[in-house]
């Protein structure tokens, strides 16, 4: 896999994975460009097209777009399953998923599509192994924090 | 200093904005007390500022200046802020910077972290974007992890490997020791990275491909145990045990058994079990599917298993699923050279595909029909392929008509169907059609001596009914000039012959010279037209009034061409019953692909054309090089010739000098103003040589450019329209001696700041005693309108010995350069 684009109905970006190096310039350009083609797409239409010399796969679900961008030697039909499995993994983590939860979190949406893709490629086929390592790391954020010197309760809620 | 806002905070503010104003205030706002606080080096709320500057960033504003902060973040000892800082790194560091290489150090540390959570964060930003540099550098902690026995890292560590791979291909090697019990894994992620792992190191090395040959069994046997195996929650979807390492084993079986017997035939068994137990009523079944599919064909498979893979095939194309029917058609596309006859069982389904909604299944339908094609098939096939040319978006049409032409070309089973096809193409889709469909579909025309009368009935016909198609007007305008006589006698027998007087073809001429929606090209053709009936037809005065009227027409091509029929009319009457007799049959082109001889299947057809071997123009290597040494000094010269089965004589052609130079390949940009030479069916292959040069060249006066041993060479000239830095030289070479020239070639070398192309010669025989002149069209590129300077070559032979002879050619007149 190329790269992974995450956008709205209105096409607002949510997420954006690239597994190439490319300039913020180009992955601006592809980004605006790949999204209005996809978002010219009629709703009867197959979920795959040709698009310059790669090949993007993308599904809708709810008001949010996924679109992948694979290599000519990919199975697309598979990227389909790659693509529910994420969307099942947020699903799970935060609890029947909607957009505007990975708006507010987005950091979480790319922490968990870290451990389940890495270079492009799936690293765990177990929606069990995923989930639990997420849910370490993140306890491992917890401790680490509480080991810092205890704030005021007005520091917290941002007060002071 | 109050506490910078929460993350949540930000995005909650920002996304009360109700203007494009407002939020790029805001996070103005926000990105200054952001910057200020880096200035202050603080801490404890680095972390939060950078994922604030990430979110940001996400929306398309600068960040920048939080590059550095995302370094600080990775060196921290917090998981926090390491979280942060290495996702930062990912999304707004790229190896373009230098900046990225302060990592290096961080991430080698985390990379040997005690926490394996640490080491897997290091391990997913180098195997995401790591540049060269850092993975020469940490090649050798990857390579560690990789033989951990923690299956947590050692996934990581295998993906990560082939990254390092993929941007240092030499480091390939280092790795191969760490592969080794990969596959004895019981860790499925471990495995499905393993595979993929091995996957990368065979496509980039036929001797690892080799060395992992002895791998198949083992592979086999993992695959099988996935299929066998009864339900695991862990990996299941939809009742499919691991999809997603199944499809990964049988990519790389794919690529170990291809082209090795032994290996193929170790998988035979698995893949048919795959082929025939895989569930197909979900998406991830037909994922599998897919996949074996490919596998298949591209091993040695026998021809079984062929068999029952296209099949799975032809079934996916019946699959309700639109996706499933695309990825069938993608995959036909590829195997339709291979196994042509398996795939020609589903042609009616592939066929029913033209009349699908979706845009890519249509395209690839519409391929994969033309690809399917042949002699048996071509009548029905052709039916259904005008119907979808009828009907198709317009971004289909071009393509269409031209997979119809030369299918057309290719099997038709008779001249009339042909020019019934071609004429229906023409009146159907007549505006996207190619440009070098006119001259082809004039050639074929031409050919087709029994169908003349038919063809311009018809063709007479459709221009009554509609005016507005270039090519198919331009196509009729030349046919009536040719054919009109036939038009006139009612002498079809392929249908009623209809009743036309004179005046109402010429009504019909006139009336496309005088339409709006006559192009430039297309009033050529049709004031040439006009012109070859005068000798067809008896109202020579009514032509005459014609043709005179457009003497001093704006438009420059025609008022050329008008003043030179007149000229015909007036000085030169004696000569144009010869001039503007028919044409004869022309020589096969090769202009969509390979030169075939036209196959008539059965019907009724007398011989077919045999293409003709035009004189040979080729000039080989040495024989350019003995004219670029005597040019010498700084000027190399440049010669060009065209290809030989280019033809001689090709209205409409569109020639560039500067594009390209062979006909093959896509049409070329859409039909400037006119062609570049003057009526282009007129002139070429005729012997009078002397008649055109006053009137040939808009006002540059002729010149001999070699005479000796009774070889005399003329040159006479005239602009190209659309670029008047080309000039077009016709050279004439006549023969005053009483034997014949035989195999003559002349070959011309300008220097290098001149382009120049040169046509096929009309023959290479110049006949004795001036009875006739060899013909060439030179085209010179002249941008910067520098003076022409040739220096040209002469080869012939006479009375049995051969003649060469060079010359230079220095005496251009100024107004062909200038």
């Amino acid at each position: 896999m190329q790269f992974m684009l995450l956008f709205s109905r209105q096409g607002k970006l949510r997420l954006q994975k690239w597994y190439v190096p490319l300039s913020d310039k180009e992955k601006k350009k592809i980004t605006r460009e790949l999204v209005q083609t996809v978002l010219a797409r009629k709703p009867k239409m197959c979920s795959f097209l040709e698009w310059r010399d790669l090949k993007i796969v993308y599904k809708r679900y709810a008001s949010l777009y996924f679109c992948c961008a694979i290599e000519d030697q990919d199975n697309e039909l598979i990227t389909l399953e790659i693509i529910h499995r994420y969307v099942e993994l947020l699903d799970k983590y935060f609890g029947s998923v909607c957009e505007l939860d990975i708006i507010f979190n987005f950091e979480k949406a790319y922490f968990i599509l870290d451990e389940f893709l890495l270079g492009g490629e799936a690293q765990e086929t177990s929606k069990k192994n995923v989930l639990k390592a997420i849910e370490q790391a993140d306890l491992l954020q917890e401790d680490t924090k509480e080991a810092e010197t205890p704030r005021s309760v007005l520091e917290e809620i941002g007060l002071t | 200093m109050p506490a910078p806002i929460r993350l949540r905070e930000l995005i909650r503010t920002i996304r009360t904005a109700r203007t494009q104003a407002e939020e790029r205030e805001m996070i103005q706002k926000e990105c200054a007390a952001i910057r200020s606080s880096f200035r202050e080096e603080d801490n404890t709320y680095r972390c939060r500022n950078v994922a604030k500057l990430l979110y940001m960033h996400m929306l398309g504003y600068p960040a920048h200046f939080g590059q550095l902060e995302c370094l600080k973040l990775i060196a921290s000892q917090k998981f926090t802020d390491k979280r942060i800082g290495y996702l930062g790194a990912m999304l707004l560091l790229d190896e373009r910077q230098d900046v990225h290489l302060l990592m290096t150090n961080c991430i080698k540390n985390d990379l040997n972290h005690s926490t394996q959570y640490v080491q897997g964060l290091a391990l997913c930003t180098l195997g995401c974007m790591g540049s060269s540099e850092m993975c020469r550098d940490l090649a050798g902690e990857v390579e560690k992890l990789l033989k951990t026995s923690n299956s947590y890292l050692r996934k990581k560590a295998a993906l990560c490997a082939v990254h390092v791979i993929r941007k240092v291909p030499e480091l390939m090697e280092m790795f191969l020791p760490a592969t080794k019990n990969l596959l004895s894994e019981k860790n499925h992620g471990v495995l499905h990275t393993s595979v993929v792992l091995l996957t990368e190191m065979c496509e980039r090395s036929p001797d690892m491909l080799a060395h992992f040959r002895k791998l198949v069994p083992q592979l086999v046997r993992i695959l099988k145990n996935l299929i066998m195996s009864g339900y695991s929650p862990e990996h299941d979807v939809s009742g499919i045990s691991d999809p997603f390492l199944q499809v990964r084993i049988l990519r790389l079986l794919r690529i170990l058994g291809k082209g090795d017997d032994d290996s193929s035939e170790a998988m035979n068994d698995i893949l048919a079990q795959v082929a025939t137990n895989t569930e197909t009523s979900k998406n991830v079944g037909n994922a599998i599917l897919y996949e074996t599919v490919l596998t298949i064909m591209d091993i040695k498979s026998e021809s079984g298993l062929r068999v029952l893979a296209i099949n799975i095939l032809g079934r996916f194309l019946l699959n309700n699923d639109k996706n499933i029917r695309y990825v069938a058609l993608t995959s036909l596309l590829k195997t339709v050279q291979t196994d042509h006859n398996a795939v020609q069982r589903h042609r009616s389904t592939i066929v029913d595909c033209l009349k699908d909604l979706d845009v890519s299944i249509k395209r690839r339908a519409m391929e994969l029909s033309f690809a399917l094609v042949n002699g048996n098939n071509i009548r029905g096939m052709m039916k259904e392929l005008l119907y979808f040319l009828d009907s198709c978006d317009p971004e289909f049409k071009a393509d269409c008509a031209s997979g119809v032409f030369l299918a057309a070309e290719k099997y038709a089973p008779s001249k009339r169907w042909h020019i019934d096809t071609i004429m229906r193409v023409l009146t159907t889709a007549g505006s996207y059609v190619r440009d070098d469909s006119v001259p082809n579909l004039i050639q074929l025309i031409t050919n087709s001596v029994e169908m003349h009368a038919y063809t311009v009935q018809r063709l007479y016909k459709a221009l009554l009914d509609d005016i507005s198609q270039q090519p198919l007007v331009q196509v009729a305008s030349w046919c009536i000039g040719e054919y009109g006589d036939l038009l006139l006698s009612g002498q079809c027998e392929e249908e009623e012959p209809i009743q036309v007087t004179e005046d109402e073809v010429l009504d019909v001429l006139e009336g496309l010279l005088v339409s709006n929606l006559s192009t430039p090209v297309t009033r050529g053709y049709s004031l040439t037209a006009i012109m070859k009936l005068s000798t067809r037809f008896s109202s020579v005065n009514r032509i005459k009034k014609v043709v005179s009227i457009y003497g001093s027409s704006i438009d420059v091509e025609l008022q050329q061409r008008a003043v030179e029929y007149n000229a015909l009319f007036k000085k030169y009457d004696h000569m144009r019953p010869a001039l503007l007799e028919r044409m004869p049959i022309m020589e096969k082109t090769a202009s969509n692909g390979p030169t075939e001889i036209v196959q008539t299947n059965g019907e009724t057809e007398p011989s077919v054309v045999e293409p003709k071997h035009p004189p040979p123009v080729n000039q080989p290597a040495s024989q350019g090089n003995d004219l670029l040494d005597l040019l010498g000094g700084n000027d190399v010269p440049v010669i060009q010739t065209t290809m030989p089965t280019k033809p001689a004589s090709a209205g409409g052609e569109l020639l560039d000098l500067l594009g390209d130079l062979s006909l093959g390949g896509p049409a070329p940009a859409p039909a400037p103003p006119a062609p570049a030479s003057q009526p282009p069916f007129l002139l070429d292959g005729l012997s009078s040589q002397p008649l055109f040069n006053d009137i040939a060249a808009a006002g540059i006066p002729p010149m001999t450019a070699y005479n000796k041993n009774g070889l005399k060479i003329d040159f006479t000239f005239e602009r190209a329209n659309p670029n008047p830095n080309v000039a077009v030289i016709t050279i004439h070479a006549s023969n005053s001696t009483e034997a014949d020239m035989t195999d003559f070639v002349f070959q011309a070398a300008v220097p290098k700041t001149f382009q120049l192309q040169l046509l096929s010669p009309s023959s290479n025989v110049v006949p004795a005693l001036n009875q006739g002149t060899v013909t060439q069209v030179i085209r010179v590129l002249n941008q910067q309108k520098q003076q022409l300077r040739m220096r040209i070559k002469l080869t012939y032979t006479h009375k049995g010995s051969a003649v060469q002879d060079l010359a230079e050619v220095n005496n251009f007149p100024p107004q062909s350069w200038q």
